[in-house]
């Protein structure tokens, strides 16, 4: 088993790196690429199958010394392992990825056809593939840190894989840097849990909390550090505040989007959150929830009134990952999860859909200047509406029975906490997105073509293109997760494959419904579902239709308001717009974030490093160059005081001597009797002066 | 087979090279070039010999060799070498033939003096780093400034002589104050040993037991001197002149190897000779270490010369090995050595990197570049890989030696405060802002200036000088424990001594 999942990890870092590397010298290399991709994929379901089949739900995991500190005599022994643990949630999520992974893959051959960095683009997707299994993978949360930065970092490669446009070369800086943001928070938890416990192992981590040892010993802390853990997943998910690098991401390649951008990595948040959802406390639960409807409701207005067909579909992921995001807040794990794997398949088929209109309208981005194209390209219409009715969550769809589990779940958080912000956001974003998902389906398939000229050009994609969408939207039905299309209960996805999470922290810190009561204990065994106790079960078990019955006549709201509004234009959107611009420009202009950073935090942080800039060079380099030129003044005065005093004195000596010897010299005559009266003159002076004694 | 003489081979080598090398004619340029190279090789080979001999499971000094050199004042010539020395020293020789390789074309006035120069600065280098004698480490200390301050100050640009005194003076003042450091340890420790000397071994015993006061004195001399090499925050000002002036080479040299006998003498000097006045200042020196991430990060955000972008962002580069010294802890000390390492590979890469495209088109503004992605696609390639190394990505070296700084200043009990880290870790966010700023300026977009079209890419002796050192910061990123395991003890013994000895004395 583990070296199943050793060779599907490494299979696509082969895959990159021989790509890479001999893309620019054999022109086919590409199909080595997709090869390797196929092997992944079929390695990832050998693996799932018999992982779910025949191990259950034991855990199976493999590890090895990465770094090895030794044994200090003061610290003890430390060691980092790095190693691959393989459960239910793992298998599942790998099978999701590679499938995504491949079909993007297939589709790419045709779309990127005739790039000039054709080899390139595959190698990244390989890099990509590789890093996401690394994700996947982990059994420690130090090795989910350091693919995730490798996820960022092909994120990078492709964002900006047209790097000649601006636009993209900014996006891609942009998505890099908003994420390590996210993820300098992630890392601080780390370290905090790493602090506790000097392990980063998700088992061991879990094992410490359970038996009651926290960091720093303090409830309060477990949630700074859950928390701080939760900025990674706000950054990799996109969600606000830091979810703006997103809708600008959409600068890369369209099937990048669909596959990076859409279906896994921006899933990899909700994901780590998953892994470790049982060190969460009411506190980190409760505004992990809050971060999520915000995140569910903003982007959602915000795709009500974009044009680009990628904007939407991008507001519309962060909003969806909102959901998800908002669901494990509410303790809706199963339904998080699950909705993560439906969201997967239906937003991947939008994401291509949409490339394949792409490709077929050369390049056009609009939906203003699209239309009619449901005749010239039918089963690219077809597949784009099966996954809008799936993301909508209309019934027998995959999205109708995720959807409605997590508006469930909502509903039966706020009946036992009260919280009704929670399914009031949940069932409103519903209306949202039916709505703009079938705005946009009117707009680009149906009615009358607006740009005759494209229109007649447009064409259905290759075979190539539309197998990926045709089996994507497969994909989006109901019977591959449960035989009954109403409860998501009845199939083996729920009841067997994924399994209620086991919750580590200490039950006061814990929503009272999150404690196992009696009852609920002693079902445990006979029911199946994911409960925490049997209140919430009934909790869950009654919000089950109603919520079934309300999220339903939500989405049709939207829908029939959608086609009002476009397809039969009752009411004209322009007055509209014109009677609310204050609104219409607020959701236009995406309420202003970018703005609002640049304004801030950009222009801050540029504003501050230009005085530090100037600081350094007049200030401390000012003091070293000061004092270098307080030296040299000192200097020469010295030097001046050396030539005119010390030196002065010196002549003046040289000079009086020479002065001296001038008047010396007249008694210098040379003649004896001159010399004669001095020695007379000397001998009575001296016998003068020596009489005295 | 331990060969008690390879290191004074290994220092005889450069030196026999460059006497040698004065007796070839001038105008044979060419011979001048490959006879550097291939006493640089040489040198190289040997450093592998003392490599593979080493026994990194032991903690004390090996290949020791000593013998009086001035009797009067009981002064040894003694070198030897722990696991931190030798990975210094494996890249210093490691770098100079490759920098030798990197200015083939580029230097073309004065080769003989330049290799001459090149081959005495690999003499005083390798001698600061296997000196076991407190008077040797400060003559090869002192000694390499000359070979660089002629570097810099011959084949450097416009302000070259500028930023040549500068850089000369700035450092001798600070080794200046640790003569006087040196004589008075000496001095004080007779007390103690009942002789005067300068042996490092023998100071180590008798220097942990004096006065704090004297401790406090001492520390900040040699500390001071450190400092200014290193260079920490706010000594640093000589370093983005020193750099943009420099030739290539020099530059190399200066990010690669000089910066690091900063921390190395913290290292071997300040933390094992005055382990209490180390506790005591260690809040201090991290402090300056914080300050000096965050600054230079900031301050390389808004430079418009790449040579200074890469200036900067070494101040914010050696703030991480400060910060792991003074956390210590098994985990930052262990990071801060491998990040000495890490250092040296990714600054001397980029500032390559940066010379490589400055031989082509004479200018380091960042400005006049953009889209060269597209021209020198090779290029693009090797810039890429070192900046995300430089950034810190998991997978290369520069996320090995931050991560467990980081990790241990966040457990650490001397700094006893996890705030260093926190705001230490927003460096590495600042390092993606300036370093993929500057990379979407110089590489990403159109071109736009006509003057760039005719850009060449990479010939094969520059990528044949990049390649190894990709290699390394590959193999460092993804199985750090192959060099970690070399200096292991030596950051045990570190620890030990600074932790344990002075515990141990009040007992």
């Amino acid at each position: 088993m583990i070296n199943i999942a050793i060779a599907v990890l490494f299979l696509p870092l082969i895959g990159f790196v021989v790509t890479v590397f001999l893309g620019s010298k054999i022109k086919q290399i590409y199909f080595f690429e997709n090869i390797i991709m196929f092997l992944s994929l079929a390695g990832a379901i050998i693996l799932a199958f018999f992982k779910l089949s025949s191990f259950g739900d034991t855990t199976i995991s493999s590890e090895f010394v990465w770094i090895d500190l030794g044994n200090t005599p003061l610290m003890g022994d430390i060691k980092i392992t790095l190693g691959i643990m393989l459960d239910n949630i793992a298998v599942m999520m790998i099978v999701v990825v590679m499938l995504i992974s491949f079909l993007v893959h297939i589709f790419s051959i045709e779309y990127m056809r005739g790039d000039p960095r054709y080899n390139r683009y595959f190698a990244y997707l390989g890099l990509f593939t590789f890093s996401m299994s690394g994700i996947v993978f982990t059994h420690n949360i130090l090795m989910m840190y350091i693919f995730w930065e490798l996820v960022g970092l092909s994120s990078y490669l492709l964002i900006g894989f047209w790097f000649e446009k601006k636009s993209a070369s900014d996006a891609a800086k942009k998505a890099f840097i908003v994420n390590r943001i996210g993820d300098v928070g992630m890392f601080i938890g780390i370290m905090m849990l790493y602090n506790a416990y000097h392990t980063f192992t998700f088992d061991e981590i879990f094992y410490q909390i359970s038996i009651g040892n926290l960091p720093f010993n303090s409830e309060f802390w477990l949630t700074v550090t859950g928390l701080l853990i939760f900025a990674g997943a706000i950054g990799k998910s996109a969600q606000v505040p830091l979810h703006v690098w997103l809708p600008d991401a959409m600068e890369g390649p369209t099937p990048v989007s669909a596959l990076i951008h859409a279906a896994t990595m921006v899933a990899a948040g909700v994901y780590l959150i998953v892994r470790i959802f049982g060190i969460f406390t009411a506190d980190a639960m409760l505004i992990i929830a809050l971060i999520g409807a915000l995140s569910a409701l903003i982007p959602a207005t915000i795709a009500l009134t974009q044009n680009d067909i990628k904007k939407v579909l991008a507001y519309s992921t962060i909003s969806q990952l909102g959901y998800m995001i908002m669901a494990l807040g509410v303790g809706a794990y199963t339904f998080a999860f699950f909705h993560l794997i439906t969201h997967a398949f239906f937003k991947a088929c939008l994401f291509l859909g949409s490339g394949s209109v792409i490709h077929g309208m050369h390049n056009e981005q609009d939906i203003q200047k699209m239309g009619g194209l449901r005749k010239k390209m039918p089963l690219t219409y077809y597949t784009f509406l099966i996954a809008s009715l799936a993301i909508s969550g209309i019934p027998l769809t995959s999205g109708f029975l995720s959807k409605d589990g997590i508006l469930a779940g909502t509903f039966a958080f706020a009946n036992l906490t009260g919280h009704w912000l929670f399914p009031i956001v949940g069932f409103f974003v519903a209306m949202l997105t039916a709505f703009y998902m079938f705005r946009v389906i009117i707009l680009t398939f149906h009615g009358e073509p607006k740009n005759r000229e494209k229109y007649e050009h447009a064409h259905e994609s290759k075979f190539v293109m539309v197998m990926p969408l045709v089996l994507l939207a497969g994909l989006s039905f109901f019977f591959w997760y449960t035989p009954n299309p109403v409860n998501p209960n009845d199939g083996w996805v729920l009841s067997e494959w994924i399994k209620a999470p086991e919750l580590y922290t200490p039950e006061s810190t814990r929503y009272d419904f999150m404690i196992p009561d009696e009852e609920y204990i002693s079902h445990i065994g006979t029911s199946s579902e994911m409960m925490y106790s049997e209140k919430y079960a009934e909790a869950l078990h009654a919000a089950h239709y109603p919520a079934m019955i309300l999220s339903l006549l939500m989405a049709g709201l939207g829908i029939l308001t959608a086609f009002l509004f476009y397809q039969w234009k009752k009411i004209s959107v322009d007055k509209l717009a014109e009677r609310f611009k204050a609104l219409y420009n607020w959701s236009l202009n995406k309420w202003h974030f970018d703005e609002l950073y640049d304004a801030t935090v950009v222009a801050g942080t540029v504003g501050f490093s230009r005085l530090l800039g100037a600081f350094d060079l007049k200030v401390i380099d000012g003091i070293v160059d000061g004092a270098a030129s307080v030296t040299r003044g000192f200097s020469s005065f010295i030097g001046k005081f050396d030539n005119i005093v010390v030196d002065g004195l010196v002549n003046f000596m040289a000079y009086l001597s020479g002065f001296i010897g001038l008047i010396f010299r007249r008694f210098q005559t040379g003649k004896v009797q001159t010399y004669l009266i001095f020695v007379l003159i000397s001998i009575v002076l001296l016998l003068f002066l020596f009489k005295s004694f | 087979m331990e060969n008690s003489l390879l290191l004074t081979y290994l220092l005889l080598i450069p030196f026999i090279g460059s006497i040698v090398l004065l007796f070839i004619k001038a105008k044979k340029e060419n011979l001048i070039r490959y006879f550097g190279l291939g006493i640089s090789v040489i040198t190289f080979l040997l450093s592998l010999v003392i490599y593979f001999n080493f026994d990194s499971s032991n903690s004390s000094f090996q290949f020791v060799h000593k013998f009086k050199w001035i009797e009067n004042l009981n002064i040894h010539y003694q070198v030897g070498i722990d696991g931190m020395a030798l990975l210094l020293l494996v890249l210093t020789t490691f770098l100079t033939p490759l920098t030798l390789i990197s200015s083939w074309t580029s230097i073309n006035k004065k080769v003989k003096e330049f290799t001459f120069f090149m081959l005495f600065l690999e003499l005083g280098m390798l001698g600061v780093f296997v000196s076991l004698d407190l008077f040797l480490f400060y003559f090869f200390w002192e000694a390499m400034l000359i070979p660089m301050y002629f570097i810099i100050g011959i084949w450097g640009g416009q302000e070259r002589i500028y930023a040549a005194v500068k850089f000369f003076i700035y450092t001798m003042a600070g080794s200046l104050v640790m003569l006087v450091a040196i004589i008075w340890l000496a001095i004080h420790a007779s007390n103690y040993l009942g002789k005067f000397t300068t042996d490092l071994v023998e100071l180590y015993s008798v220097a942990p037991l004096f006065d704090l006061s004297i401790q406090n004195y001492l520390f900040i001399a040699f500390a001071l001197s450190f400092a200014i090499k290193i260079p920490l925050f706010p000594f640093h000002t000589w370093l983005p002149d020193a750099h943009v002036e420099a030739p290539t080479a020099g530059s190399v040299i200066l990010a690669g190897v000089l910066l690091k006998m900063g921390t190395y003498g913290l290292l071997r000097y300040n933390l094992p000779l005055f382990p209490a006045a180390s506790l005591h200042f260690a809040s201090f020196m991290s402090i300056l270490a914080v300050i000096g991430i965050i600054y230079g990060a900031l301050v390389a955000m808004v430079q418009t010369d790449m040579k200074k972008l890469v200036a900067y962002s070494s101040v914010a580069h050696l703030g991480f090995v400060v910060l792991g010294i003074f956390a210590m802890t098994q985990e930052s000390m262990q990071g801060a050595i491998i990040q000495m390492i890490n250092h040296g590979l990714s600054t001397g890469a980029l500032f390559l990197l940066v010379g490589m495209l400055y031989e082509r088109t004479h200018t380091r503004e960042i400005s006049y570049y953009g889209g060269i992605a597209k021209l020198v696609p090779v290029f693009s390639f090797f810039l890429l890989v070192v900046s995300l190394s430089s950034i810190g990505l998991p997978g290369l070296n520069g996320f090995v030696g931050e991560f467990l700084i980081l990790l241990g200043s966040f457990k650490s009990t001397v700094l006893n405060s996890w705030w260093y880290t926190v705001f230490a870790s927003t460096g590495v966010i600042f390092a993606a802002v300036y370093l993929l700023w500057m990379y979407k300026r110089v590489v990403f977009g159109k071109v736009i200036n006509p003057k760039l079209d005719d850009l060449t890419d990479l010939n094969k002796r520059e990528i044949f000088v990049l390649v190894p050192i990709v290699i390394f910061i590959v193999w460092i990123g993804i199985y750090p424990s192959s060099f970690l395991n070399v200096s292991e003890k030596t950051s045990d013994k570190i620890i030990e001594q600074v932790l344990e000895l002075p515990k141990a004395e009040l007992k």
